[in-house]
């Protein structure tokens, strides 16, 4: 049994719900135990652009947390979250200066951290803890109808210089592993910034982001867009009709995010599976592995 | 057209500001080609933002014009102008010193400042109470209870008390 603290952020428990019961889901089929602190907050990364300071130290008082209850192991669900928290532990670790002065400031609420706590995304945990081998081994159900757009979302791969030689930034290969491991296959297209980070300022543009890749999972027959982030989901998902009538044509484009992907294939309860929190209706994806399974 | 920079108007000290802040401090190594620029996703939708003209801009010193315009909000932060940079700029952390610097100075967007509001109120940014606690009981998901008390400190002791939204707003 693996045993890390399951890092959720401000996105998913709320918005995300789906998400997160259905990694907890495959977590326990994969043998993950996942170690839920109540003292988490905010990963610091919406503070990031305002001063780095306060999201550094918001960062490191998650992962201070996890210490003190002697977790070594950070498993993450949100792309910004990753990086935001990998950041701060790659500073803490070579950056002596930042370091102290964020330990100066952890000291005022009892605090201390020195970069004792790996932080991993989940989906790189399952690709480099868990491995494809007993993914595959743990699928029941093969997808082999199903035609999907992996998607990871930029901070799953960059900055590549916080994950140690992990995917490759340029053409990210280990989320189209792990759907290949369902037994789905995987689509190409030309993928660009979801766009989630411009949303705030300019949302026209932000829009016009997403519309550029989803354009291109269309084209190229995606039955569903695969997600591991929630930012990436509020453009795909929560704002595909905006960008639809933006771009005056339908995409009608169902997302899920992978951990359902894989649930389905363990042939998971499809209520455990947070299936209809999804926004966009899935009924045609479930019809398809529903046939698959018949031929 | 934007309008002609006066040279009275440039502060020649600018680009050391920017060297100084964390993240800005491989400013000069940029050698001007435009990698960054056209590789951003965000300039294929908005010609005015590009990231070459923001680190010339601040290499001649238009200290008032970099970070008085909203453009340098556009920015996406999803690094792939820093990952092609063949000068090794960090061209997504320089923006972001850019933006750190911009509400030191007090240009700081009204979103940002409701996010810093938002993180002292809950400690998160989305808030989570009653409502929110009995969806996550019906799907099996442990309760969630605020916490904010050392989100607020934390603010406060890294210097960002002072960008929280102000009273009468």
């Amino acid at each position: 049994m693996k045993k890390a603290a399951f890092f959720i952020g401000c996105t998913v428990p709320v918005r995300g719900t789906n998400y997160e019961q259905s990694f907890r889901e495959v977590a326990r089929v994969l043998q993950i135990e996942l170690v839920d602190h109540p003292g988490f907050s905010c990963c610091g990364f919406p503070t990031h652009a305002i001063n780095r300071m306060t999201a550094l130290a918001l960062s490191a008082r998650n992962l201070a947390l996890a210490n003190q209850v002697s977790l070594s192991s950070m498993i993450t669900l949100c792309n910004a979250c990753t990086e935001n928290m990998t950041h701060t532990n790659h500073l803490i670790q070579h950056d002596p200066v930042t370091c102290d002065e964020i330990n100066r400031i952890l000291s005022q609420i009892h605090l201390q951290y020195h970069g004792e706590v790996k932080v991993k995304h989940a989906m790189r945990y399952l690709y480099e803890e868990i491995g494809l081998d007993t993914i595959r081994a743990s699928v029941k159900n093969p997808l082999s109808n199903l035609r999907i757009a992996a998607y990871p979302g930029c901070h799953y791969t960059k900055p590549s210089e916080l994950y140690e030689g992990f995917d490759n930034p340029e053409k990210p290969h280990t989320l189209n592993e792990l759907v290949i491991a369902t037994g789905a296959s995987i689509v190409s297209y030309e993928s660009s910034c979801c766009g989630g980070g411009t949303l705030g300022a300019k949302e026209d543009t932000a829009l016009q982001m997403g519309i550029q890749t989803l354009k291109s999972m269309k084209e190229n027959e995606a039955d569903a867009i695969v997600l591991i982030c929630p930012f990436c989901d509020v453009m795909f998902e929560q704002n595909q009709k905006k960008m639809e009538k933006l771009y005056g044509k339908e995409f009608n484009l169902p997302i899920l995010y992978y951990p359902q992907l894989l649930g389905l294939a363990m042939n998971i309860e499809r209520e455990r599976l947070g299936l209809t929190i999804n926004r966009i209706k899935l009924d045609k994806v479930l019809e398809k592995i529903q046939s698959g399974n018949k031929e | 057209m934007k309008k002609p920079l006066m040279q009275e108007h440039l502060d020649p000290f600018f680009k050391y500001q920017v060297m100084k802040e964390p993240g800005g401090e491989k400013l000069a190594l940029c050698f001007a080609c435009d990698t960054c620029t056209l590789s951003c996703p965000v300039r294929v939708q908005e010609e005015a933002y590009q990231p070459r003209t923001i680190i010339r801009l601040i290499l001649l010193g238009a200290k008032q014009e970099v970070l008085t315009d909203p453009v340098i909000w556009l920015c996406a932060s999803c690094f792939q102008c820093q990952e092609r940079c063949p000068q090794g700029v960090g061209v997504t952390d320089l923006i972001n010193a850019v933006k750190n610097i911009a509400c030191r100075e007090g240009f700081i967007p009204k979103s940002m400042t409701m996010q810093m509001g938002l993180l002292a109120k809950h400690g998160r940014l989305l808030e989570i109470g009653d409502f929110e606690n009995k969806k996550r009981d019906k799907q099996q998901l442990p309760l969630i209870k605020e916490q904010p008390e050392d989100i607020q400190r934390i603010i406060d002791l890294s210097g960002a008390a002072r960008y929280l939204p102000q009273e009468s707003e």
